[in-house]
């Protein structure tokens, strides 16, 4: 079996963010990447269906970005993933996710992956769509919020993630593409014999340039933090000072404190 | 501008949250249709064209034969736009759709802008305003964001059918864990989120709600790691809470958690970071180091 991940490099979210000179996404200056934290789950479901299957199954973990997103492929090989591929590049973060999606359909049409994994979106865009157009422009099944995922060969058994936490249960026909939700499994740490091993796994480089067809169909026309309401107090200071005032509030504007 | 509205119908119902759509649709100055695979006996209170798919031949969740459904509506009513909540239902389906018009697609939008539509990113920090470039558009709307709007009346039903066939099917829905804890009767809720940094912490987030005399709550990250079991989880996917006071301890406020319990009466957060988007609905945010303040606070109270 044929399987595919793909993965985004995202900013750590714990970050403060800044418009860019364009003004129309983040200074990636004092930034730290990692891999988005859907995708570590995407990863680890594939893996484990490689383990599952044995030496029938190899899995390609593929990711779009500059140089760096390198990092982020090496560790999805610790993981356990057989090869990567990395899409060259710089300008990944601008594109919308109608490119994104045709880069990926691009390299992966006529390849025979039988099943394709991604997270249900990414932690900075968070657009939630990638995913299923990939699946739509390769023309497979698909199935999106995975919190439950099961697969024998020919179909996959794939509970959804509903609102109010109930769950959906999906029977899919592979090829399939599924879409990884936080919860799914326990995401490894790659262990350092496995670290060691990726740097000898095959890791392929190609421009965008070779899979790029299409333009962007939205446009982003402004980057910027939220309104704050300013309804809302903020204190600082030391604990004990914060504790009286605390306390001071929470009488005077509650009925929970007497 | 004419919209196309899928609404969302699950285990027999009319979900409420349709009502969203009119609301945001109401603030574009849309003319609106609806589409629903749903059935007679539960139809939205509207006037206006309804296409009606029936949900029991073409199931709750199947994503092929809906888009097919929602296409063949965009088609009949020369839509420029379709729009769904951002759901389960709506995002799974949404891009679809929008594929199959080759349209662009603007995802959970909380407002409607000159230059393009609001949405959120980086977690809730910054915004983005995005615009289409295609002639027609697939929106979907953050949940909550828009009031519902309920117009009164009755549809005028066009009845929808596909031919087909599909590569996935539906088995069934699986219940919610039982919740063993009621949160949404807690008239007070104290919430460990993941700045509480590990599992041997939950006991300090606890003591203060102890303090309180309330209930424990944990965000979505604490649960997923095991810190907290699933029945304290606040948010979409947990419970919706209204409290008369609110703790947030190290939750940093993504959106699902705070669909959850942005309605409480009084919200205290505390978080070292000044920035995180908890302080957004926050009535009083502390800022410090909550593994020093959570303890001095729960001692006070015990004075």
């Amino acid at each position: 079996m044929k399987i595919l991940v793909c993965i985004k490099q995202v900013p750590d979210l714990e970050s403060r963010f800044k418009p860019n000179g364009s003004k129309l996404w983040y200074d990636e200056a004092d930034l730290a990447f990692r891999m988005n934290e859907y995708d570590e789950y995407a990863v680890e479901q594939a893996v484990r269906l490689r383990e599952q299957l044995g030496d029938a199954a190899d899995v390609t973990v593929l990711s779009i970005g500059p140089d760096r997103v390198g990092e982020a492929l090496k560790k999805a090989m610790a993981m356990g993933c057989d090869r990567a591929v990395h899409i060259a590049d710089p300008d990944a973060l601008l594109r919308d996710p109608w490119q994104i999606a045709s880069i990926i359909a691009s390299f992966a049409g006529g390849r025979g992956f039988d099943l394709i994994f991604t997270g249900m979106q990414s932690q900075d865009r968070g657009s939630a769509q990638v995913g299923v157009l990939v699946a739509e422009l390769l023309g497979i099944s698909c199935s999106t919020t995975l919190v439950g995922f099961a697969c024998d060969g020919e179909y996959v058994i794939a509970k959804r993630e509903l609102e109010g936490g109930i769950k959906g249960v999906v029977k899919l026909r592979l090829p399939a593409l599924v879409t990884c939700q936080l919860g799914l499994n326990v995401p490894r740490y790659p262990t350092l014999p496995n670290i060691m091993k990726a740097k000898r796994k095959e890791l392929l480089v190609i421009p965008v340039a070779e899979l790029l067809a299409t333009g962007p169909v939205a446009a982003t026309v402004s980057f910027h933090p939220p309104m704050r309401k300013g309804s809302g107090m903020v204190l600082e200071g030391d604990v004990s000072t914060l504790v009286e005032q605390v306390i001071g509030i929470l009488k005077e504007k509650t009925a929970v404190l007497r | 501008m004419k919209a196309l509205l899928v609404g969302e119908y699950r285990e027999g119902n009319l979900l409420d949250t349709t009502y969203e759509l009119f609301g945001f649709a109401d603030q574009l100055g849309a003319e609106t249709a609806l589409l629903l695979v749903g059935s007679d006996s539960r139809l939205p209170a509207w006037v206006g064209t309804l296409y009606l798919a029936d949900a029991a031949q073409y199931g709750e969740y199947n994503p092929e034969l809906h888009t097919q459904l929602v296409l063949e509506a965009v088609a009949r009513e020369s839509a420029d736009c379709v729009v769904f909540l951002h759901s389960s239902y709506g995002w799974d389906l949404a891009p679809r759709v929008a594929a199959g018009l080759k349209a662009a697609q603007v995802s959970e939008i909380i407002g409607i802008r000159e230059e393009g539509f609001e949405v959120g990113c980086c977690n809730g920090k910054m915004r983005r305003t995005v615009k289409p470039a295609t002639p027609s558009c697939v929106l979907t709307i953050q949940a909550g964001a828009f009031p519902q709007l309920q117009p009164g009346g009755s549809p005028t039903i066009i009845r929808m059918e596909t031919a087909g066939s599909s590569s996935l099917e539906f088995m069934g829905y699986e219940p919610a864990e039982a919740k063993e804890l009621n949160l949404t009767r807690a008239e007070v809720i104290v919430t460990a989120g993941r700045g509480i940094g590990k599992k041997e912490n939950v006991p300090l987030i606890a003591a203060l709600a102890k303090a309180l005399g309330g209930e424990l709550g944990a965000s979505r990250p604490v649960v997923d790691a095991g810190w907290v079991p699933h029945g304290h989880q606040v948010g979409t996917t947990g419970q919706s809470v209204s409290p008369k006071l609110y703790v947030a301890c190290g939750v940093s406020g993504a959106i699902q958690h705070l669909a959850g319990m942005k309605k409480s009466e009084f919200i205290l957060a505390i978080n070292k970071d000044k920035e995180a988007p908890i302080g957004e609905v926050a009535d009083l945010l502390v800022v410090a180091d909550l593994l020093q303040f959570v303890p001095a606070l729960t001692a006070r109270l015990a004075k």
